[in-house]
């Protein structure tokens, strides 16, 4: 009952509002219509511009209000060439922006049609056309110059002392494998993932898997002032590691190992100061849609020292260990006869 | 005034029904051939235009639900239920049909409202009116798309009420999610009929944009040489262009995902478990579909864009009575950013894995593409310099346009640099930054080819003080809902989420999405306003009572006010002059029509 009279409620203000705009062009016909002509086209010159000028206000108090909200301080070196870089941007496309709509709300206001006005015939000029074709191509130069050298340095192989570390997507969580004391990540097959106990498809025949560490939940453990190296993937669908406090991100697309690496900069504790946020952490948001848990498919990431981060690794168990103990022996030949029934499927 | 200025009809009504029997050509029509099944590009285009607003209306309802979802997490819509039944049980949207309405959302309104809708309409009524032809090349095929589309219509709104709901992958739809049921619920039927429906689509495109260049190349009147072609018509010939050489390899993309989902075959899938097993698939690339979705996805944009790029051209310059700006300098622009469009697509994909090289290669590309559209804006801007403006209703939108244009674009810049885009990618930034430029600047091209040309298609005006409301909301709104995304995006906000309020670092925006969510159902009444405008202005609206209200120079204007099936009575008319002659006629007049020969020692332009 309520929907219906809501729904007779709008039908009804629409009908006024029609009657309005009925009404208002009637009445313009009976004051002499070309006198009403000039005088509708002032007050839509001066709300223009009274747009123009609450625009500009908004803008302000836009900007006022956002500005504590914003991300801190960027917690790599990469992430502060990339706030620069987009401070630099900000203000080339600022002055342009405010420069254009300036002009055109100008325009808008000094050529409105009058009694007497008439236009110029102006149809065009090489000199101005070839002035505002140079001015923007030389600005793109500038931003793409910029651009391409923040881009070498991101995407440039990650330094020999980087730790590898494998974040893995699948709905609607990550996984992340650390390579253990071996330093070396094992071999793994998608064929002999199995939720209960080999959630990433380790390749027991391979020694190095012995060590591997995994966190279901997503941890990331990073030394501050250490590079670390991502190895990306994903089980199902594509996922998107978006790590917005280190300005970057990188797709994990099922069947391709992408990567990304970066130094973080600042511990999480310290940046629990530098936002005075007690509850602040550093969170692994996945930015491709991946399904109807897409926003739910949170990771997170602790920056510590050194010391912090060895007495963590200390407590961790293996994966092996933690899952495979019991049945290590009978594990491995059930993954085996998994794999070929595959095989035989593929091959109908 | 000039002689061209509008004057509102008085008791003497007569007028336009009498003009409408001097048609040599004019014999009584069946309804159904008239109306329906008709092959009058004039008709054909109201049918696009009408079919357009229906989608329109959809898909902007769409996203006032899933606004309030957004606005709201926490809060219940009985409302809702009532519209959306098990999707919003107990009126909270569910998130398998959030996923599903923002799909839709963007597909409906990309391609069945901006493309099917904008090109359809206005290619097929402009076209053949303003070079001077009887109708397109073939009206039969023009039909023909028409009744694609529709096809593809329904099968896409069927899709809305099947039990597993519509597809839900985003308007992308990237494999695997929709390749595989086993990954969502939209991942099913629905997303057959999404394919199927597009597949027809596109069917429907390529046989209106092969109309349309054909139409253009060989149908012009005598006198209409390419260089005296309104730059609508050249918007609309790169439009079709950049529609043939493109959607086919969409097409593709789409049989390829076909066989994946039902025949077994490994194009796009590789090493994948999902639903408790391994699947069989090897050696497949999910990011091939990428490259062939975003091979038209991005000239698509330009699909978007030209068509109101050319309307803002001949609207900005009728009602500023001075010719638009550097003529050839707006076609060389055109076919700059017609070529460069299908050299940008990978700009979509710098964050896929894809050698960062070939990444620096599409900066490059991207960046050129925004000297042409510099270019646009400034010679916008020098049309309107010491112009005569008169605010009517298209002007405003026009204006409007111009604005947005300015501001959507300028964020292009941050996007297409990939340095960038690696912190923005998939935020709440490019949501601002394409809905400026692609979505609501896009509408206001097409709104001010409405409100411009619905003189010409219904023979009445629409009120223009229901105009001027829609107007100002609609550009206040446009600018209160995405100016403040970009912080949110510059923030790190991921777009295509149901719910932020999980999240530390995104959950202190919670204020600012409900205040965006609020301004965005009133816009989207302000757009029924602009609804009941329309179709009351067909039967109600003021009546035309001389041919060229406007006082414009297009051949369009030459024709009765109610032009019948072959638009000129008589010999088609001979053109003489480009097309924005607007200076001193002579005899007090600010214009000077197409059609008025040059006068002795006039230089042609």
């Amino acid at each position: 009952m309520s929907g219906f009279i809501t729904i007779l409620l709008v039908i009804l203000v629409f009908v006024i509002i029609y009657q309005i705009g009925k009404a208002s062009e009637y009445a313009s016909v009976m004051r002499g219509q070309e006198v009403v002509k000039y005088k509708t086209n002032r007050i839509l010159a001066w709300l223009l511009v009274a747009f123009f000028v609450l625009g500009v206000y908004g803008i302000w108090k836009c900007n006022e209000y956002f500005m504590p909200l914003m991300l801190p301080v960027a917690a790599c070196d990469n992430g502060v060439k990339f706030d620069s870089m987009l401070y630099v941007t900000i203000v080339v496309t600022g002055i342009v922006f405010f420069a254009t709509q300036t002009v055109l709300f100008w325009f808008v206001f000094r050529y409105q049609t009058t009694e007497k006005s008439k236009s110029f015939y102006f149809a065009h000029s090489n000199k101005l056309e070839l002035i505002w074709t140079t001015i923007p191509a030389i600005a793109m130069a500038v931003l793409v110059a910029i651009g391409l050298k923040n881009w070498a340095n991101v995407t440039s192989a990650a330094p020999a002392n980087a730790t590898v570390v494998e974040v893995v997507g699948k709905q609607f969580n990550w996984v992340v494998r650390y390579p253990g004391k071996d330093n070396e990540l094992g071999k793994r097959d998608f064929r002999k993932i199995n939720d209960a106990n080999n959630v990433l498809g380790l390749d027991w025949t391979d020694p190095h898997n012995n060590d591997d560490i995994i966190s279901q939940k997503g941890e990331l453990h990073v030394v501050v002032g250490k590079p670390v190296k991502l190895l990306i993937g994903s089980r199902d669908v594509i996922h998107d590691v978006g790590l917005s406090h280190f300005r970057m991100k990188m797709d994990a697309v099922p069947g391709i190992t992408t990567t990304m690496w970066f130094t973080p900069t600042i511990t999480t504790d310290s940046m629990k100061a530098i936002t005075g946020n007690p509850n602040f952490v550093y969170e692994i948001s996945c930015d491709q849609m991946c399904g109807k848990g897409h926003y739910s498919m949170r990771g997170t990431i602790i920056v510590e020292t050194q010391a912090q981060y060895d007495k963590w690794m200390s407590e961790q168990k293996s994966y092996y260990a933690e899952n495979n103990a019991p049945a290590a022996g009978t594990e491995a030949p059930k993954a085996e006869v998994k794999m070929d029934s595959t095989k035989a499927v593929s091959m109908k | 005034m000039n002689h061209g200025e509008v004057i509102i009809e008085g008791p003497n009504v007569a007028h336009s029904a009498v003009a409408e029997h001097h048609g040599h050509e004019h014999h009584e029509q069946h309804f159904i051939w008239k109306y329906i099944f008709s092959q009058d590009h004039k008709m054909i285009s109201k049918q696009f235009l009408v079919t357009g607003i229906i989608w329109a209306i959809i898909g902007a309802l769409m996203s006032v639900f899933f606004r309030l979802q957004l606005g709201f997490p926490d809060s219940t819509f009985p409302i809702m239920e009532k519209f959306l039944g098990e999707w919003a049980k107990g009126g909270k949207l569910s998130p398998e049909f959030y996923y599903a309405l923002v799909t839709m959302h963007g597909t409906i309104l990309v391609f069945f409202v901006l493309t099917a809708g904008l090109s359809g309409t206005f290619s097929n009524y402009l076209i053949p009116l303003q070079v001077g032809a009887r109708d397109m090349a073939s009206p039969f095929m023009n039909m023909l798309s028409y009744w694609f589309f529709f096809l593809s219509s329904i099968i896409m709104l069927t899709s809305l009420f099947i039990e597993t709901g519509p597809a839900s992958g985003g308007w992308t739809t990237y494999p695997p999610l929709s390749a595989l049921k086993e990954a969502s619920m939209g991942s099913g039927l629905g997303m057959d009929l999404w394919l199927l429906s597009m597949a027809l689509f596109v069917v429907s495109s390529l046989l209106g944009s092969l109309n349309y260049i054909s139409t253009i190349l060989n149908m012009r009147t005598k006198g209409m040489t390419m260089t005296r072609m309104p730059l609508t018509i050249w918007a609309l010939l790169f439009t079709a262009v950049l529609g043939v050489l493109s959607f086919p390899v969409l097409f593709s993309g789409f049989v390829l995902l076909i066989f994946d989902r039902n025949f077994g075959t490994s194009f796009y899938l590789s090493e994948i478990f999902i639903g408790g097993k391994a699947l069989p698939h090897i050696g497949g690339s999910a990011i091939l579909y990428q490259h062939l979705f975003w091979f038209l996805g991005h000239p698509e944009v330009y699909i978007i864009m030209l068509p109101g790029m050319g309307m803002a051209s001949e609207v900005l310059s009728t009602h500023s009575r001075k010719p638009i700006f550097g003529y050839f300098a707006m076609i060389i622009s055109l076919i700059g950013i017609t070529f460069l469009a299908f050299l940008v697509w990978a700009h979509h994909m710098f964050v896929t894995g894809m050698s960062p090289f070939l990444g620096s290669i599409f900066v490059l590309l991207t960046l050129l593409i925004a000297v042409p559209s510099a270019v646009k804006v400034f010679n916008w801007l020098t049309t309107m310099w010491r112009g005569n403006l008169r605010f009517n209703p298209p002007m405003l939108f026009a204006i409007g346009f111009v604005s947005l244009f300015i501001s959507g674009g300028l964020t292009g810049i941050f996007l297409g640099n990939s340095a960038i885009d690696i912190h923005l990618h998939d935020t709440y930034f490019v949501i601002a930054h394409f809905h400026i430029v692609m979505g609501v600047s896009a509408f206001f091209g097409m709104f001010a080819g409405i409100y411009h040309w619905f003189p010409k298609m219904f023979g009445r005006f629409m009120n223009n003080t229901l105009a001027y409301i829609h107007f100002f909301i609609t550009l206040a709104g446009a600018y209160l809902i995405f100016w403040p995304m970009h912080y949110e995006g510059i923030a790190g906000m991921p777009r295509r989420y149901y719910d932020f309020s999980a999240w530390e670092t995104f959950k202190h925006f919670q204020d600012i999405n409900a205040f965006i969510s609020i301004v965005a159902t009133i816009v989207f009444f302000a757009q029924l306003v602009f609804v009941v405008n329309f179709f009351a202005s067909i039967f109600r609206g003021r009546k035309v009572t001389v041919k060229n209200p406007w006082g414009s120079t297009t051949l369009e204007w030459t024709t009765e006010i109610h032009p019948g099936h072959g638009n000129w009575e008589g010999d088609i008319p001979e053109v003489y002059r480009w097309p924005y002659d607007y200076k001193d006629d002579g005899n007090g007049g600010d214009f000077i029509p197409q059609t008025t020969p040059l006068r002795p020692g006039e230089e042609s332009h």
